[in-house]
């Protein structure tokens, strides 16, 4: 038994090593852009539209949907970002089904870099919404007593964020090795139809909580003019 | 008793330890979470979108706390640093 697809190497020269993460990352790349790419060929804007077009409407705009739920003021901009994170920890979990396939996202590698994503994305369209210094600011608010905790928690959350999902995969795929080594007739097949379902929890979870952070990184200056002008007029 | 038995002992031991209790007080919380989100949820029908998302994002927040826990059990059991050392050495000899 091995504790993440790290573990498993392919091939290997010299301190080159292709390991499972890597293969099934690069497959699970390959496979959404190649899709997608596939599907958008021949776009009909008209009622007579293909099944895949649909689907991938409905993904889309469902996506745009819950992130204007969190409050981000316009959904486009982070689209690409927030919707690629979810559709990839999404299919990592969701290809689970195929024998044979461990998801990338059960390595702390994987969702490391994912996070450190988020980690950088968050100052990015802070910045481009509300300016360096309006972006530096929310640092010291309320008071400047604040400014180590706000850092410590720019921190801390990118590593819960890590953590969370490398964690929740892990326990997955371990908990169904276990379970094949003590009960190896039923009781495998349920859990992993419980990890299919906690795959796509956590792909929710890890995109809204990338969105709720960008919209509080974005949202201070609005949420300020508002309060002034509800309290002026 | 020589070093390798004290460490695979208490690593065992402290495994079950992390486990059974960080699994106890999530559970707890995560029930008064989930109780209190279908209060509000029977008391007010239409904001039932917000608070299922909020009572998601909450329920991860008190669930990472437990994986935590199962993630520390996990390295003391499969990956431990102590155990690879003693053993390392006991080889060396």
């Amino acid at each position: 038994m091995h504790l993440s697809p790290d573990e498993v190497v392919f091939w290997q020269y010299g301190i080159f090593k292709l390991n499972a993460t890597i293969v099934y990352t690069w497959g699970l790349i390959v496979l959404l852009a190649l899709g997608s790419k596939l599907i958008t060929r021949r776009l009909s804007q008209d009622h007579n539209r293909s099944r895949w077009q649909n689907f991938l409407e409905i993904i889309v705009t469902s996506i745009v949907t819950q992130i204007k739920d969190v409050g981000i003021a316009n959904p486009r901009t982070s689209l690409g970002f927030l919707g690629t994170l979810f559709l990839f920890v999404a299919a990592a979990s969701l290809c689970t089904i195929i024998p044979g396939y461990e998801p990338p996202t059960g390595s702390l590698s994987t969702t490391a870099a994912l996070a450190l994503c988020v980690f950088v994305a968050i100052p990015m369209f802070g910045i481009e919404e509300q300016g360096l210094r309006g972006y530096l600011k929310t640092y010291i608010e309320p008071t400047i007593i604040m400014l180590p905790f706000n850092i410590i928690s720019e921190v801390s959350r990118t590593l819960a964020l890590a953590v969370r999902l490398f964690g929740n995969m892990m326990s997955g795929a371990m908990i169904v090795g276990i379970l094949l080594s003590i009960t190896p007739f039923i009781f495998p097949v349920v859990m992993t139809l419980l990890g299919l379902l906690t795959g796509m929890v956590q792909a929710y979870i890890f995109s809204i909580l990338a969105a709720v952070y960008i919209a509080a990184a974005t949202q201070t200056t609005e949420r300020k003019q508002l309060n002034e002008r509800t309290i002026h007029g | 008793m020589d070093s390798i038995t004290i460490v695979a002992m208490t690593s065992i031991i402290c495994a079950a330890l992390t486990t059974a209790i960080g699994c106890m007080f999530p559970a707890l919380s995560e029930g008064k979470a989930v109780a209190t989100a279908l209060t509000s949820l029977a008391q007010q029908p239409d904001a039932s979108a917000t608070i299922t998302r909020t009572l998601f994002v909450g329920l991860a927040m008190i669930e990472s706390t437990a994986i935590y826990c199962f993630v520390v059990s996990m390295i003391l059991i499969f990956a431990n640093p102590f155990w690879n050392h003693f053993i390392a050495q006991a080889v060396g000899k």
